[in-house]
């Protein structure tokens, strides 16, 4: 630890946060569930990388780790779309299959040991309770590395949704989405930390006082509880939520505990982390309980135009984009960090080349500069982010 | 003339439930939520050679009286999330959790079983209930909206989309599972061919309690479907295990019980045009082991102790009573009043307690006189008259019962349930499976790395053909 007053009582606490995240950023690894021909680029029949094996999902957790990274998110999508060119021939390649990103998430907890795993689900899609339940059982996996990343949008077909409802409008969807996050924090809530107390004196396995309805009533839908799943490590798991719009921007600034932003450029991201820091400040969220990221393309390869071009990039919605060599890269990312923002997720444009860069030398060159730690010293994914383990809303104690 | 060579027996292991079977008092006793004890259990399971892993579900916190029940275990994970998990720590032992068709979503669920059977090289399965008691509907958006007779119209529609959905990626001439009859996209490039031809993935279902259509991002999973038992036991439930169903979770494990329901369950199999060996039948089962079959005997009653202490007792005869009987002494007589038949349930999520309910005053009249004549107490009422442990003896006579019970067509094997978590299995599969193996009636060895060629399943109810 690089402070040596942390094991003693400070008058100023907040302070000495802040003096020590000033340093270090902080870094996650966007991985994508997408199989096809993406996976393979670069190296043909590479089988390391079915992304729908168990085995390419646990190389690159290993990978992440390897980078020290805070923690990974493995995206998700409904839709089947065509692979960019350069896969096999076989259909599984030519178009973009997944599995579904809790799944994965739970296959490869087990064997990670530090970094933070926070699969994608749809609000849309999932029942509250369930969604509840999974992202606990996560984090109970992992011991307190468990999130959850906010897909808001995501309508797939008539009637998929949760209810065999059919598809709401846009501005209903982010209003449920609300509702849908306060009930899985309400039900992370509804154990108290110590809720089991295995009193032989009584016979009683859990003490009902320390354990809560959540009575949820909103305007679609209601939910009871207390959840089954006892409080999960951290308390409350990470929500992350990725902005793309002003709708989902009050839902991150609302409710998630890591905002990730999208910005073309630096001045672009100066402004965008200005107003946010601003939006949340007047949204009752204090600073030291939110994080702020900016999403960041990786293209290392020598033929990354062809492959950001392959891969969509250029759109309107494009992210800040890294290429070169890896001290510039490093360079560039420690200058976007003085915009304000807490750090990056960065996006591997292709695995593995790409990726195998990030946790290599960009990792050597971002610890060169204080900005990324030396080793894991931490057990939660709340911990590495800084945010403390909170109380439940519902303890009595 | 040879002898026909013995049935091979089929086990799994349950995961100790949240109910008073499982003993959280003892010492041996560890966490019920952590995934070391599950890791622990499954570890044990595969070192026995078993076919699988078993989880329940309960999608409700258990109430008494109104509120939450406080004497037994409680609170559980997420059964696919953990065996998600444990396939990290596990290479052969199949993967199954209980699954509610009423209150879970064919989409979702479908995508996480092809997810799970895909991360777990096809030992996935699951073992679907079916259920409409508005107490749990309370915690889900769509609320209680399912009548009990129409729980097995969702069950079977379910089945049908879920099929559609992992059937998605087949070519169209795979047989039955296609779900369109245009042919599949070769060209993907061309997006105008979307309404010329069937992507991969495209799914729909229409029926009259589940309409869905979408893309299925999943392509087939390893086992084709994943394995699927069925709990039902009404004749309802049975048809349709017998139509739908690669195994049964049954309540039917005594001999004569379990030879009745097993020749019942069996005989409709033909209906459908399966076989007899197309569907496997694995009671529940406990189980004391002993050095000696007097030991066990005496290590059973005192678990039975453990699992019915005063409070259970009080507990138990209230929900048939349907009153709040605290005032009367567990270690003394039976009330001498009689029950409630008039107000609401007093417990909430037990199917146990609805049917007690049914014949409450008679049942509470014959309770007391088998009390009288024995000259029993509350609590020794209760442990005489809830279910004791299934097989009791020596590690010998444990091996030679449950062999004489799958010889005799009484069932097909046992999913076997610790009372201690998670070292409850250890002495069977230490002491009890070798005397199996020594019989030749269980594996000594993996043979095959998916759990339908575990079970000896070779297809699934639903498919005419096999992937692998």
């Amino acid at each position: 630890m690089e402070n040596s007053v942390t094991c003693v009582a400070s008058p100023y606490p907040s302070i000495q946060l802040i003096l020590s995240r000033s340093q270090r950023l902080i870094f996650s690894i966007a991985l994508d569930a997408a199989s096809g021909a993406r996976s393979h680029r670069g190296t043909p029949g590479d089988q390391r990388y079915d992304l729908l094996t168990a085995r390419a999902w646990l190389e690159l957790a290993a990978q992440a780790e390897r980078g020290l990274v805070d923690f990974i998110t493995i995206g998700d999508s409904h839709r089947v779309m065509p692979a960019p060119p350069g896969g096999s021939e076989n259909v599984v390649d030519q178009w973009a299959a997944r599995l579904d990103a809790i799944m994965i998430a739970c296959r490869i907890a087990p064997v990670t040991r530090s970094v933070g795993i926070v699969p994608m689900a749809s609000t849309a899609l999932t029942e509250p309770f369930l969604l509840s339940v999974q992202i606990a059982t996560l984090d109970y996996i992992t011991r307190g590395r468990g999130g959850w990343e906010l897909d808001v949008c995501t309508v797939p077909g008539d009637g998929v949704g949760a209810g065999s409802r059919p598809a709401p409008s846009p501005e209903a969807l982010h209003r449920e989405a609300a509702d849908h996050v306060e009930v899985v924090r309400r039900l992370w809530d509804s154990w108290d930390d110590d809720a089991e107390i295995r009193d032989a004196a009584t016979n009683r396995f859990i003490d009902r006082e320390r354990i809560h309805h959540v009575d949820f009533d909103g305007a679609t839908f209601s939910v009871k509880g207390p959840s089954i799943t006892p409080r999960p490590p951290q308390g409350q798991p990470i929500i992350v939520a990725a902005v793309n719009s002003n709708a989902t921007e009050a839902l991150a600034l609302a409710t998630a505990d890591v905002v990730i932003l999208t910005a073309a450029d630096e001045r672009e991201l100066g402004d965008r982390v200005t107003a946010m820091r601003a939006a949340a400040s007047e949204a009752d969220r204090p600073a030291e309980n939110i994080r702020i990221l900016a999403d960041v393309d990786v293209a290392f390869g020598p033929d990354h135009r062809r492959v950001l071009r392959d891969t969509g990039h250029g759109t309107a919605t494009s992210a800040l984009l890294l290429t070169g060599p890896p001290s510039a890269a490093a360079d560039r990312l420690v200058g976007w960090a003085q915009t304000g923002v807490d750090g990056f997720r960065l996006r591997p444009v292709a695995i593995p080349g790409d990726l195998s860069v990030i946790v290599g030398p960009l990792s050597a060159e971002l610890q060169r500069r204080g900005v990324l730690r030396d080793a894991y010293d931490q057990t939660t994914l709340r911990g590495m982010l800084g945010l403390s383990h909170p109380p439940s809303r519902y303890a009595t104690a | 003339v040879t002898a026909p060579p013995a049935k091979q027996i089929h086990l799994a292991a349950h995961f100790p439930g949240v109910n008073n079977t499982t003993v959280w008092s003892d010492p041996q006793a560890g966490s019920h939520i952590d995934f070391a004890s599950f890791e622990r259990l499954a570890r044990t399971a595969e070192r026995a050679r078993f076919d699988f892993l078993f989880l329940a579900e309960g999608l409700r916190m258990r109430e008494h009286a109104g509120r939450l029940h406080e004497l037994d275990v409680a609170g559980r994970p997420d059964g696919l999330a953990v065996l998600a998990g444990l396939a990290s720590v596990t290479d052969r032992l199949g993967l199954m959790a209980t699954i509610t068709t009423t209150y879970h979503e064919p989409y979702e669920l479908a995508r996480q079983l092809a997810s799970l059977d895909h991360l777990s090289g096809g030992r996935a399965g699951w073992n679907l209930v079916t259920s409409s008691d508005p107490f749990t509907g309370a915690n889900f958006r769509r609320g209680p909206y399912l009548p009990y007779e129409k729980r097995y119209e969702r069950a079977e529609q379910f089945i049908a989309a879920a099929n559609a959905m992992w059937d998605s990626w087949a070519a169209p001439d795979d047989g039955p599972g296609a779900t369109t009859g245009r042919p599949r996209c070769d060209d993907h490039r061309d997006l105008s061919a979307i309404n010329g031809c069937r992507r991969p993935g495209a799914f729909a279902f229409s029926g009259t309690q589940v309409q869905i259509a979408g893309e299925f991002t999943v392509p087939g999973p390893p086992q084709g479907h994943p394995v699927m038992f069925q709990a039902g036991d009404s004749d309802a439930g049975r048809e349709f295990a017998a139509r739908h169903a690669d195994g049964i979770f049954s309540r039917h494990g005594q001999l004569d019980d379990g030879l009745r329901f097993y020749a019942d369950v069996k005989r409709r199999l033909a209906g459908y045009g399966r076989r007899p060996e197309d569907l496997v039948i694995m009671p529940g089962a406990t189980f004391v082991i002993g050095d000696t079959d007097a030991e066990a005997l005496e290590l059973a009653a005192e678990v039975r102790r453990r699992q019915v202490s005063g409070p259970h007792a009080t507990m138990f005869i209230e929900q048939l009573w349907n009153r709040d009987l605290s005032a009367y002494d567990p270690d003394g007589p039976l009330p001498d009043i009689d029950p409630d038949v008039d107000s609401d349930a007093r417990a909430e999520g037990s199917a146990q307690a609805r049917t007690l309910q049914r014949e409450a005053i008679e049942t509470a009249a014959r309770w007391r006189r088998r009390a009288e004549v024995g000259n029993l107490s509350i609590r020794e009422l209760v442990i005489e008259m809830t279910a004791r442990q299934s097989f009791v003896g020596s590690p010998e006579t444990i091996a030679a019962t449950l062999n004489a019970y799958v010889q005799a067509d009484a069932c097909d094997g046992f999913i076997l349930i610790p009372h201690i978590t998670p070292g409850g299995l250890d002495r069977f599969a230490d002491e009890v499976v070798p005397r199996l193996q020594e019989r030749g009636v269980f594996r000594s060895e993996y043979e095959a790395s998916t759990l339908r060629e575990h079970l000896g399943l070779s297809c699934s109810a639903e498919r005419a053909i096999c992937p692998i």
